[in-house]
């Protein structure tokens, strides 16, 4: 194969560079090997030993040789890049050495020292130890994860509170800390309620209601789903009561939860009731006589809870709400049902809508299947599929393996509402939707085309499906409640305020239809 | 918690950067992480690297080990005879570099260099017999680490050879490295043939004596100011000695002509040392080891003290783990080669040189040596953040060596293995690479990264020997 070579006189360059033009050089198309070097003895030495010199040349020190081995058309591309290049100045472009953003919490710290919280979202197996770092360093804790081991969760939340700290979760969906919404949390203003919750979508409600009702949130603290197991004791639950009864912008507090621990529930109360201020109380299902105690008032819904906590503020006598139900309204639904339309689907994002409308539609309407029921007989043999009443958490871990959770991506709960209507069976979907940062940007936008189709379907076939929901939001949202809420009104959805009020919208409608298929009697279909 | 509530909420977001976005649009401040799992991604270690973090014990030992690294005072004392300085090293013994390793495991340059220091020792007469006399068990061998000293490449210190002698003024305590032989066909890459072994004779005759006549007369050479000069002219003391070595040999002349030394011999070598220009990586070795001996020993301190490898394994030693190794596989370099030869060629990892880097020196102080970089294909503007890169992963900076190109601050030095688990960031290293068959020699140098394995060891076993008693 042909060489060629090049001396380039007095043209001093840095060993470094030359191996670097070299490397260059050799993996150009058609050359099989090059060497940019000084002319001196050894480099020459160098090249005759390996072959890319063949005949005597004589040293000089002070000139660059270049030598390129390949094809014939290569080796002149080749020698102009080679010439080209060494003739180039600033090949890049000059500028600040750009700073790059930290990578672990002790970084950013030295970034920021000011740093006072650490929100934490990363894969369950790594968030222990990311949460444990972050109290190290003197910062509280929101551990947005889930999946951390029972025993590090106890770890990290006496930890924070030996050293006067605080860890929101693991599984904590949301806070809304000195007014700055964490993770899922809705825009609501600054007020005089505070909140500890251990349900994400309830701590949402809450303060969704209150804001309705004209009021404000001085901090809406999460504890994260365990909080109140046996195992974790209600450690941040005791410490949220604590610091909100110090906090002078607090005057009423709210503590939301599904039903702790007996003892727990006990600790939690006792500390309640000799905190200070009032409370309301709402551990989803409880008894109101396990909950209520001098100080305590107990609300058995989510939607209670945040009146009752209006009624502390405005100086009123905590009351629960009444069912607003529209006798006309439920009768207009139930005339357009055909034979045998009788039961309630829910299709739930919100895992404690789901949990509420278990529980109250147990009172009202009987045994209520579902994929996590309130007693075991009650489980659906698949999830995938509805018995007579079935209200599904379409959040569980069931549902969301492998995709996002419903109140980011809809697809799943869109492909059900599609299915629920196509049952004949089906009188009412119950369905919530859930505004605020972190959920899906326009959830309607995508939600009425399925219910018109699923309308439209069931019209073909001589049914009508009646579609009551409740938004959880406020016009603050991103997404803006009163826009959402046109929409649906639009596309012929029942509104009810607040979820507990949906779930008697849907009870009094379904009963309606079944007293009117009851005069057919229809059996229901084997499970 | 009250605190909080009256403050403003300055969020670290880890995680999903999503969250980061909502809270700037909510009007709040975050500052988001670029996350990756630590440690390697084994959540085990990860948290046993969360409870070290902030540890009282850890901080403290830590504020000790990196106060005797920055107040050490490495003086070249001297030059003498590996046999007589050399604590321990008795008999027929033969030191290497990096981490320990049993003959049979070697890499191809360690054991042609040993050959060749056994050829030199007159233990055996050709190259046959002492591999027999090495593979018999007849002669005994050692980390340079183990004996206070360190040795760039293969690091094959044998009993006769000269050995500079450097003193820790400050502590006291003492480090040794052999000398530079120069490039070509040489002992330290694993060459061991008669040329070579006559220049090994030549240094034992001509080269360690001279130079022990005028480093006396000098009454010794503080070496810190003398490295922080070629900082400021080019160097970074470990892959680039240019600057030092002409440094060094600029103290050197005068005194040898006023200390009487036979001219013949002084211009023998004044020639050797004017036509190495590596000829100070050693004594520059030798000053960061007596550097980090200072820190070492301190019980939970997270510091590493030395960075070493044979050409098979990686090992790192932490201050508050002693005198233990945590090893895993050496990498290959990815780096520019000599014409001829390829990645194909080349020896995984190997020296004691990256004793640099471990006090705050070579990659850690990239910035003064910008042409290094270019191995890489890099800029000076990489150089530069490549030791700000390194300032993420370190104690501290030690103001005694400082980077005009890095506004004459100083060098990160002090490497904290929390750090670099917690970061994922890798010390890097500047490095020489070796045809990985003996006595070829160096085919080309670059810019490689210690490898996090050896660091997640080092974490778990700190973290596991932290007293259970203390929170």
């Amino acid at each position: 194969m042909p060489i060629l070579e090049r001396f380039l006189a007095n043209y001093y360059r840095d060993s470094v560079a030359l191996m670097q033009l070299s490397a260059r050089l050799s993996s150009q198309k058609g050359i099989e090997q090059a060497a940019a070097v000084m002319a001196t003895e050894a480099n020459i030495k160098l090249l005759h030993d390996t072959g890319l010199l063949e005949h005597k040349v004589e040293p000089r020190p002070n000139d660059l040789l270049i030598v390129i081995r390949g094809e014939d058309e290569g080796l002149k591309k080749a020698m102009g890049e080679a010439e080209f290049l060494l003739n180039t100045t600033d090949r890049h472009e000059d500028g600040e050495v750009a700073q790059k953003p930290p990578r672990s919490i002790d970084m950013a710290m030295r970034e920021a020292p000011a740093s006072n919280l650490a929100l934490i979202s990363t894969p369950g197996v790594y968030a222990a130890g990311e949460a444990m770092k972050a109290l190290r360093l003197g910062l509280h804790v929101m551990m947005f994860s889930d999946n951390v081991s029972r025993e590090q969760e106890k770890m990290l939340k006496n930890y924070a509170r030996d050293h006067d700290l605080m860890v929101m979760g693991p599984d904590c969906g949301t806070a809304i800390i000195n007014g700055i919404p964490l993770g899922f949390a809705n825009v609501v203003h600054r007020g005089e309620i505070g909140l500890v919750a251990a349900s994400g979508t309830g701590l949402q409600q809450v303060t969704c209601l209150i804001e309705r009702l004209g009021k404000g949130i001085s901090q809406a603290i999460g504890t994260g789903s365990h909080d109140l197991s046996q195992d974790i004791g209600g450690i941040t639950m005791l410490q949220g009561i604590e610091a909100l009864a110090a906090d002078p912008e607090t005057k009423i507090i709210v503590l939301v939860s599904k039903p702790p621990a007996p003892d727990v529930a006990e600790r939690v109360l006792a500390a309640a009731a000799r905190c200070g201020k009032p409370i309301v109380a709402n551990f989803l299902g409880s008894e109101t006589k396990d909950v209520q105690r001098n100080n305590v008032h107990a609300a058995r819904t989510l939607e209670d809870a945040a009146h009752m906590a209006v009624a502390l503020v405005n100086g009123a006598t905590p009351k629960a709400c009444q069912k607003s139900i529209g006798k006309t309204l439920v009768q207009r639904e139930a005339s357009k049902f055909s034979k045998g339309q009788k039961y309630i689907r829910g299709l739930y994002s919100g895992g404690t809508f789901c949990y509420e409308a278990l529980v109250l539609l147990r009172d009202e309407i009987g045994s209520v299947y579902s994929s996590t029921p309130l007693q075991a007989e009650l489980v659906l043999r698949d999830a995938w599929s509805s018995f007579q009443h079935t209200v599904i958490d379409l959040g569980d871990d069931i549902f969301t393996r492998g995709r996002p959770h419903p109140m980011i991506d809809q697809g799943l709960r869109n492909e059900r509402i599609v299915s629920e209507a196509a049952d004949p069976e089906v009188a009412v979907i119950l369905l919530d939707v859930v505004l605020g940062y972190g959920s899906n940007d326009d959830p309607t936008a995508e939600m009425v085309p399925v219910i018109r189709t699923a309308q439209a379907e069931a019209t073909n076939n001589g049914r009508y499906v009646s579609f009551v929901a409740q938004i959880c939001g406020t016009n603050g949202d991103p997404q803006e409640l009163s826009l959402q809420e046109a929409r649906l009104r639009e596309a012929g959805v029942v509104l009810a305020q607040s979820n507990a009020q949906a779930v008697y919208q849907a009870a009094a409608i379904a009963s309606a239809a079944g007293q009117k298929s009851t005069q057919q009697s229809s059996k229901g279909k084997v499970r | 918690m009250i605190g909080l509530f009256s403050e403003n909420l300055e969020i670290v977001n880890v995680g999903l950067t999503s969250f980061g976005d909502n809270i700037r649009k909510a009007g709040g401040r975050s500052l988001d992480l670029q996350w990756r799992p630590p440690a390697d991604s084994d959540p085990e270690v990860g948290w046993k690297l969360a409870t070290l973090i902030n540890h009282p014990l850890v901080e403290t030992a830590n504020e000790r080990a990196y106060q005797a690294y920055l107040s050490a005072q490495p003086v070249l004392e001297g030059v003498g005879i590996a046999g007589e300085e050399l604590p321990g090293f008795n008999g027929r013994m033969i030191l290497y570099s990096g981490p320990p390793i049993s003959w049979e495991d070697m890499c191809g340059p360690v054991q042609g260099a040993i050959i060749g220091a056994i050829l030199l020792e007159g233990w055996a007469n050709d190259i046959k017999a002492a591999r027999m006399l090495a593979k018999n068990g007849d002669v005994c061998f050692a980390p340079t680490h183990h004996h206070n000293a360190v040795g760039p490449m293969a690091g094959v210190i044998s009993p006769s050879m000269p050995v500079w002698i450097v003193r820790n003024q400050e502590q006291g305590n003492r480090a040794y490295c052999n000398m530079n032989e120069g490039l070509g066909k040489v002992l330290r890459f694993g060459a061991n043939g008669p040329d070579v072994i006559e220049r090994l004779r030549w240094m034992t005759d001509v080269l360690g004596p001279v130079l022990k006549k005028v480093v006396e007369k000098l009454g010794g050479l503080e070496l810190k100011p003398l490295m922080a000069q070629a900082l400021h002219m080019g160097d970074e003391v470990h892959n680039r000695n240019v600057a030092a070595s002409s440094l060094l040999l600029r103290k050197l002349i005068p005194t040898a002509l006023e200390a009487g030394v036979s001219s013949a011999d002084f211009a023998a070598v004044a020639r050797f040392i004017a036509d190495n220009d590596h000829f100070f990586l050693n004594l520059s070795m030798a000053a960061c080891k007596a550097m980090l001996d200072a820190a070492s020993g301190v019980p939970h301190s997270s510091m590493v003290t030395a960075m070493a490898r044979n050409g098979v394994m990686f090992g790192i030693r932490l201050s508050g783990l002693g005198e233990r190794w945590f090893t895993t596989r050496a990498p290959v370099v990815n780096g520019l080669y000599f014409p001829g030869y390829s990645l194909s060629d080349a020896a995984p990892d190997l020296g004691d040189s990256s004793i640099t880097e471990t006090a705050g020196l070579g990659g850690f102080a990239m910035a003064a040596a910008p042409a290094i970089v270019q191995f890489v294909g890099g800029t000076p503007h990489d150089a530069i953040a490549h030791s700000r890169e390194m300032a993420n992963i370190t104690l501290g900076c030690n103001g005694a060596f400082t980077l005009p190109a890095f506004d004459f601050t100083a060098t990160p030095a002090g490497i904290d293995v929390r750090r670099v688990v917690d970061t994922g960031i890798e010390p890097l290293i500047n490095t020489g690479i070796a045809h990985k068959e003996a006595g070829i020699g160096q085919i080309g140098a670059g810019i490689t990264s210690a490898p996090i394995a050896c660091f997640n060891q080092a974490v778990a076993v700190l973290a596991d020997e932290l007293p259970s008693w203390f929170e």
